[in-house]
C-alpha cells in the first residue's frame, strides 16, 4: 500500500504518468478544438487531488480516484454547457462532444486515445522541433521549464512554439475521435520520425544533465511501445526503432562519467551495459525482419546491434556495410562521418583520411575531431591541429575539454 | 552543379557477377560519392544475360543480348552531382572495377530543361 508516502512524493510522479492519459481520453472525448477544456479538466482534477489528499491522505487506489474525479467534472461540464445551450438557445454545435455524452477511463481507451494523440501531435503542419515540443508537453507531461531545458532555449521562446504549434494543430481539423486507418497509413512515417528525434533529443542531448536525457529517452521508448501494441502501427519499421531505442539506451550508463563528459565508445565499461535491454532490443530486431522492407531505423538498429556485439571478425565489415546502405537511403554529414570511422576501422587509418578529406565538412567540429584521431598514429602535428580546429568549433564546454585532454595525451607521446 | 550520367560498360558476361569482396569494394565506391551529398540518382543495374537484354532496330529487326556495335555491354548507370566533368571524370576514375574486371566509364553531362 501507498500510505506511507505523503501526496507530495506521489503526486509529481503520478501527474507526469497520468496527466497525460488523462488528457488524451478527454481530447478524444471533446474533440482536438477543445484541447484546452481537456487539458483545464486534467488540471483542475491533479489540483483538487493535491488539497484534498493533503487534508485526507492519499486515498486507497490514487489513480481509480484520480479518474472519478476528472469524470465527475467532464459530467458537471456538460451539464452546465446543456443548461447554456438550452436557456440561450444558441447554435453553438459541439459536433463531436453532442451525441456521447459517457465514457469510460478504461485501459482500452486509454491506450487508443493515447495512440490517437500521437497521431495528433506528429502532424505535418507543423515542422519538426515544434512536433517535439508538442510531445513532450502533450504526450510526456513536461513544464515549458522542462523542456527549455531540454532543449537549452529559453522557456518563453518555448512557449511561443508550443502555442504556434498549437494553433496549426486547431487549425488543422484533425479528426481525434476516430482516426481513420488512411490516416494512420499515411502518417506513421512522421510519427516514427518525430520519436526518433524525439529519442535523439535524448541520447545525444545538447544538455548535460544525465536524468533529462534518460526521461527523453525512456518516454520515446515508451510512446513507441504503444506504437507496437495496436496491429495498424506495428510494423516492421516500428519494430526497428524500437529495436534501435533498447540497444542504444543499454548504454547511457556508460556513456557519460559522473561529469557528464562523453566516453569513448572503446574506453566504456562494457559492464555497465543494460543486458535486458539488450534482450528486448534483439527481440524487436527480430520481430522487424517480417517484412521485406528496409528502413533506416533497420539499418541504425543493424549498426547498433554490432556495436554491442563482442568482437567478432568481420564486426567492422558489417557496420561499413550498413552505413554504406544507410547513406544511400538519406544524405547526413553525421552519417558521412560515422561511415569514415567504421571505413579505417576496416581499412586503416590512411585510407580512411583520403576518403574523409572528399566530404568538405570543414565546418563541422566533429569532422576535425575524426580527422584528429584519424591523424594521431601516423601525424602528431596534424593530429593536434584538426583536434585545435575541432576545439575552435564546439559549443559545448565539456567536449572543448574533452579535446584538449586528447591533446595533451598526444603531446606526452611525441 | 551539374549534373552527371556515369555509364559502367563491362567486356564480359561472366564479369557481372561479382564476388561478395568486389560487391563490397563498388558499394564503398558509391557510398564514398552519396557520403560527399554528390549522388544525383543511385541508378541501376541492368541485366545483360539472354532473356533479360534484347536490342530493338528498324524493321522489327529484334537480337538477342546487349551486345550492338560495340563489343562492350552497359551493366549499369548511375548519376552524379559536380561543378564540372573533370570533376565527375575524378569521381569515375576511383571506380574499383577497373582494377576488378576492367572495363569503361562513360561520363554524360545531363541536359537540363527548365
Amino acid at each position: 500500500m501507498t500510505s506511507k508516502k505523503t501526496h507530495n512524493e506521489l503526486l509529481p510522479h503520478l501527474f507526469r504518468q497520468e496527466y497525460v492519459k488523462m488528457t488524451a481520453v478527454l481530447c478524444r472525448h471533446f474533440g482536438l478544438e477543445h484541447m484546452e477544456i481537456a487539458e483545464d479538466i486534467a488540471s483542475d482534477t491533479f489540483l483538487k487531488a493535491s488539497e484534498y489528499w493533503a487534508i485526507n491522505g492519499v486515498p486507497e487506489n490514487p489513480t481509480g480516484w484520480l479518474y472519478a474525479v476528472a469524470k465527475n467534472k467532464t459530467k458537471d461540464y456538460f451539464k452546465r454547457l446543456a443548461i447554456f445551450e438550452t436557456q440561450i438557445k444558441n447554435s453553438i454545435k459541439s459536433s463531436e462532444t453532442e451525441d456521447e455524452k459517457d465514457f469510460e477511463f478504461s485501459n482500452q481507451n486509454i491506450s487508443d486515445s493515447q495512440l490517437a494523440m500521437i497521431f495528433v501531435v506528429c502532424n505535418p503542419v507543423n515542422p519538426t522541433e515544434a512536433q517535439i515540443c508538442l510531445a513532450l508537453q502533450v504526450l510526456c507531461g513536461f513544464s515549458i521549464e522542462e523542456i527549455a531545458n531540454s532543449f537549452l532555449s529559453k522557456p518563453e521562446t518555448i512557449k511561443k512554439r508550443l502555442q504556434r504549434a498549437r494553433t496549426n494543430l486547431r487549425n488543422d481539423k484533425f479528426q481525434i475521435k476516430n482516426v481513420s486507418r488512411e490516416e494512420i497509413k499515411s502518417r506513421l512515417d512522421t510519427v516514427l520520425k518525430t520519436l526518433y528525434l524525439l529519442f535523439n533529443e535524448g541520447y545525444f542531448s545538447k544538455t548535460n544533465n544525465q536524468l533529462i536525457r534518460k526521461d527523453l529517452c525512456s518516454e520515446a521508448i515508451r510512446l513507441t511501445l504503444i506504437l507496437t501494441e495496436n496491429p495498424l502501427t506495428n510494423q516492421s519499421q516500428t519494430n526497428a526503432l524500437l529495436a534501435l531505442m533498447c540497444f542504444q539506451s543499454s548504454r547511457l550508463e556508460a556513456r557519460t562519467n559522473d561529469k557528464g563528459e562523453a566516453i569513448l565508445f572503446d574506453e566504456q565499461d562494457k559492464s555497465l551495459w543494460d543486458k535486458s535491454l539488450i534482450e528486448r532490443g534483439n527481440y524487436y530486431l527480430i520481430n522487424a525482419t517480417n517484412g521485406n522492407e528496409i528502413s533506416r531505423y533497420h539499418l541504425e538498429a543493424g549498426i547498433a546491434y554490432w556495436h554491442i556485439t563482442p568482437t567478432g571478425e568481420n564486426k567492422w565489415k558489417h557496420i561499413l556495410q550498413l552505413y554504406n546502405q544507410l547513406i544511400l537511403i538519406e544524405y547526413s554529414p553525421v552519417t558521412a562521418l560515422n561511415r569514415i570511422f567504421a571505413f579505417a576501422k576496416v581499412y586503416g587509418n590512411k585510407k580512411a583520411i583520403s576518403a574523409a578529406e572528399t566530404l568538405n565538412l570543414v565546418d563541422s567540429d566533429y569532422y576535425h575531431g575524426l580527422l584528429g584521431y584519424l591523424y594521431s598514429d601516423i601525424n602528431i602535428t596534424k593530429a593536434v591541429e584538426h583536434y585545435e580546429q575541432a576545439i575552435q568549433l564546439t559549443k559545448s564546454k565539456i567536449e572543448k575539454q574533452t579535446l584538449k585532454r586528447k591533446i595533451e595525451r598526444l603531446r606526452k607521446f611525441s | 552543379m551539374k549534373e552527371f550520367a556515369l555509364i559502367f560498360r563491362l567486356k564480359d558476361i561472366s564479369d557481372f557477377r561479382p564476388s561478395p569482396e568486389q560487391m563490397q569494394e563498388r558499394m564503398n565506391w558509391l557510398a564514398g560519392i552519396a557520403s560527399q551529398n554528390k549522388l544525383a540518382d543511385k541508378g541501376n543495374t541492368l541485366l545483360p544475360n539472354t532473356g533479360s537484354a534484347k536490342t530493338v532496330k528498324r524493321n522489327n529487326v529484334v537480337t538477342d543480348g546487349a551486345y550492338t556495335e560495340i563489343k562492350e555491354f552497359i551493366s549499369g548507370y548511375i548519376v552524379v552531382k559536380a561543378e564540372t566533368i573533370d570533376e565527375a571524370v575524378e569521381m569515375a576514375k576511383a571506380n574499383p572495377i577497373f582494377d576488378q574486371v576492367g572495363g569503361s566509364i562513360e561520363v554524360r553531362e545531363v541536359l537540363k530543361r527548365d
